[in-house]
């Protein structure tokens, strides 16, 4: 519609005329209603007269303003000449005599000057003098310097001769006084015209400044109702019209439980503008597949994006947004474990909720989670600022190891410099383990890393495989949404067997190991177990974890067989399928046969199996990071805060304030923002990947209904 | 009254917040060593003659004086969360003026 174009030029022309006054826009505070046709033509006319007024200003101005320009120049002119003729021996001049007066730049003066030479041989006289750059001069000029010069000549026809020497030099001639008197009457008469020219030039200011002022209290509401119809536009010619010319026929995309709603908006709108046919609203069936629509609030439309992000979900297939709001900030909040910086983080995220309500952040409610899931995590890990709690009272008891329960006397505290706690010595671990999360005393213990590494790792792949399998499950609601049964048996029933009876074993082994009490120095490690139960090597020699491991690592066989059986039935699948294509319809493709079916099975077993090995390796990244944020977190209060902690004379609190500011401010941007940003991006890596490769296909496109509000946000 | 406004608005309200987070961390880092939390033994700066004699007595001696050390930064920082607050509003009135 050139319509609309027309009138996005005029309001860019009023709007850089705006700019160029420095004239404030106004920001519109109500949600003016949509525009309707009549409003196009009316803007459309409004706009026009505003140009064409402003067009018509600025160019009188602009005349106005070379008036003023060679009026100042004859001003200056004057002024010289008198001093001129005030040097004695120029008061006459000869009839035969000519002199002309002008102005030129003065860079070109001395060019100007040649050239008078040569052509006058010298018969000649020329003064110049450098025009006073007033201050008035340079803002109606600008910053060109100009001379002021005065020819004497003899000669007949050399009038015609200077001036077309001063043309070339683009320099401007006036008429020039003869006498003394007459300088005085015409500084007179420019000096009134100047006068008047500047009045008037200041009243044209002041005119265009109050049409652009009343203009633009309105130009931001004009824009938002330009761009609206613009959109309008732009959709409505997406629709057909009819045979007859006079209706619109649309097909639409539109969510089935809506239907009622975009019925009574089209009677709705048909009433307002007064048209006498009711629209007309029919289900139609297609073979496209429609776009994929997932209702969201403020809370919810956070974490939908970030699945959107990697791609949106197929049409109807399960959207893995609703578990992704606990799952994310949970696998962040494991990478981060520290409730004092999640403490920080939650702050900041219900500062931001509360205060920021208008600007739509979509980000805030994700931020909020993650810190309250961290201060969580924090607790878990005993983890606050590097620091831990003792709240309930640790589990073990320092005291207990010496005389007379325990084998340490006061000269064992001189010779050595680490021991080690014994719990097999009464009274020093109490049996019960810490009430909630890491016992307090590992804090201050230097083996503190062996242990917590060991814990974390586990714990990672735990949290990795129930995660994988989760993702599984859910590939099972798939299958039965979208009715394939086969796969059931085929894909989901080999995954699981696989999955459980490899991974599953694994976490069975380091649940047991972690309940049954075992001697630290003889306990067999969980990894070599598993390493030679692959290998089928059972020497005697290694210590075995329970009774019955040896049917315990049969398990594997079944789900290696697993796996394969999984090759072997979704091959004859397909070749069934390749018989029922061949026989209903043409031939897809002649050059696919048995065996190119068996190798591509294959493939995607072998593939799934060694993935799943590599994601269960991938999820060790919660451990890596979780011990990077701690590691970071006591480094810089043992580098930063213990200096101020440690000075114990009177200055120690100066130094702790300036100390502490320090920390704080590199708590915040290398822990929180650094950390913070890292720890997300591999949380969101992990959902991504290894969680929705299992169940997700995410080859939809989005629903993008026309909305007034998205679109002022974009454009704005 | 204008010559007292020395820092701008974010500056100002970075330095409430600092300051309201000092207090309250310094003041119970002060809680914590003044009750001789074990956890914090590494902050705490002694040499090896106070293992000589009365050793418990002179390690709760340091425990406590690095406690105080901690109550007195809090204090200054009450005292810069006072003047910070007092640049905000200063600012805040600066900004109703103009318009």
């Amino acid at each position: 519609m050139l319509v609309s174009l027309e009138i996005i030029h005029h309001l860019g022309y009023l709007e850089k005329e705006m700019v160029k006054s420095n004239t404030v826009i106004a920001a519109t505070k109500e949600k003016e209603m949509v525009p309707c046709a009549r409003d196009v033509l009316e803007l459309e006319s409004t706009f026009e007269k505003l140009e064409q007024e402003l067009r018509e200003i600025n160019r009188n101005h602009a005349a106005l303003r070379q008036n003023l320009i060679e009026l100042m120049d004859i001003d200056s002119l004057l002024r010289m000449t008198e001093d001129f003729f005030e040097e004695p021996g120029n008061q006459r001049c000869s009839p035969n005599e000519l002199f002309i007066a002008g102005v030129i730049k003065q860079e070109r003066f001395p060019a100007f000057e040649k050239v008078l030479w040569r052509l006058f041989h010298g018969n000649f006289v020329l003064r110049h003098a450098e025009m006073q750059a007033t201050e008035e001069l340079q803002a109606v000029r600008g910053a060109v310097k100009k001379d002021v010069f005065i020819i004497f000549v003899q000669g007949d026809h050399v009038r015609e001769k200077i001036r077309k020497v001063c043309e070339g030099f683009r320099a401007s001639l006036y008429s020039c006084p003869k006498t003394l008197y007459e300088p005085k009457q015409m500084s007179t008469s420019v000096m009134t015209q100047m006068e008047d020219l500047r009045m008037i030039l200041r009243r044209t200011e002041e005119y265009r400044a109050g049409v652009l002022t009343r203009a633009a209290e309105h130009v931001q509401e004009w824009g938002s109702k330009v761009k609206k119809m613009k959109a309008i536009y732009y959709t409505l010619n997406l629709c057909n019209i009819d045979i007859t010319q006079k209706l619109i026929v649309a097909e639409i995309w539109c969510p089935v439980s809506d239907l009622t709603l975009v019925q009574s908006a089209l009677i709705k709108g048909s009433e307002q503008s007064g048209s006498s046919v009711t629209p007309v609203l029919n289900r139609i069936q297609t073979q496209q597949t429609p776009p994929t629509f997932n209702r969201t609030n403020t809370f919810t439309e956070g974490f939908q994006a970030i699945i959107d992000a990697y791609g949106v979900g197929t049409y109807q297939e399960i959207n893995p947004a609703s578990y992704t709001i606990v799952t994310f900030p949970f696998l962040f909040a494991v990478m981060f474990g520290d409730c004092g910086h999640g403490l920080v983080m939650t702050l900041f995220a219900v500062w931001v909720t509360s205060q920021l309500t208008d600007v739509v952040i979509g980000g805030r409610y994700i931020i909020l989670l993650m810190g309250m899931f961290s201060i969580y995590t924090g607790l878990i890990y005993n983890d606050c600022f590097s620091k831990s709690f003792n709240i309930f009272g640790s589990s073990w008891c320092v005291l207990s190891m010496f005389h007379p329960h325990g084998p340490w006397q006061n000269e064992t505290l001189h010779e050595y410099h680490h021991l080690q706690l014994n719990p097999f010595v009464p009274g020093v671990y109490s049996g019960d383990p810490y009430v909630f999360g890491i016992d307090p005393v590992w804090n201050i213990a230097s083996n503190k890393l062996s242990f917590l590494n060991s814990f974390k790792m586990k714990m990672s792949v735990i949290l990795g495989v129930s995660h994988m399998l989760f993702g599984v499950a859910l590939s099972l609601v798939n299958f039965v949404h979208f009715r394939k049964f086969q796969d059931i048996f085929l894909q989901f029933v080999p995954q699981l067997i696989f999955m459980l009876s490899l991974f599953g074993y694994l976490i069975f082994l380091i649940l047991y190991k972690w309940c049954i009490t075992l001697r630290s120095e003889t306990a067999p490690s969980i990894l070599l177990l598993f390493i030679n139960m692959m290998l089928f090597d059972y020497q005697s020699e290694h210590v075995l974890l329970y009774r019955g491991q040896v049917v315990g690592s049969s398990l594997v066989l079944a789900g290696i067989v697993g796996g394969w059986s999984e090759c072997k039935f979704t091959l004859s699948h397909l070749q069934n399928h390749d018989c029922a294509l061949q026989q209903k319809w043409l031939p897809t493709a002649p050059g696919v046969s048995m065996g190119d079916i068996f190798v591509y099975q294959a493939i995607h077993t072998i593939e799934f199996c060694l993935g799943c090995i590599s994601n269960t390796a991938s999820y060790l990244r919660l451990w890596a990071l979780s011990l990077a944020h701690a590691e970071l977190s006591e480094v810089l209060w043992r580098m930063v805060l213990q200096v101020g902690l440690k000075i114990s004379s009177g200055m120690g609190s100066l130094m702790l304030v300036v100390l502490f500011a320090a920390f704080a401010v590199l708590t915040v941007t290398v822990l929180l923002i650094m950390e913070g940003l890292s720890a997300f991006l591999h949380a969101l890596r992990l959902h991504w990947v290894e969680f929705q490769n299992k169940f997700y296909e995410g080859s939809g496109y989005k629903f993008t209904p026309l909305s007034f509000d998205s679109l002022l946000k974009t454009q704005q | 009254m204008a010559s007292l406004l020395f820092c701008g608005p974010k500056l100002a309200a970075c330095g409430l917040v600092l300051s309201i987070w000092g207090v309250i961390m310094l003041a119970m880092l002060g809680i914590f060593f003044t009750t001789h939390s074990a956890v914090l033994r590494e902050d705490v700066p002694f040499t090896a003659e106070d293992f000589k004699g009365e050793a418990l007595q002179n390690i709760y001696k340091l425990y406590n004086q690095v406690g105080y050390n901690c109550f007195i930064a809090a204090v200054l920082y009450v005292g810069i969360g006072f003047l910070s607050f007092c640049q905000v509003r200063l600012n805040k009135r600066k900004e109703y003026l103009v318009h």
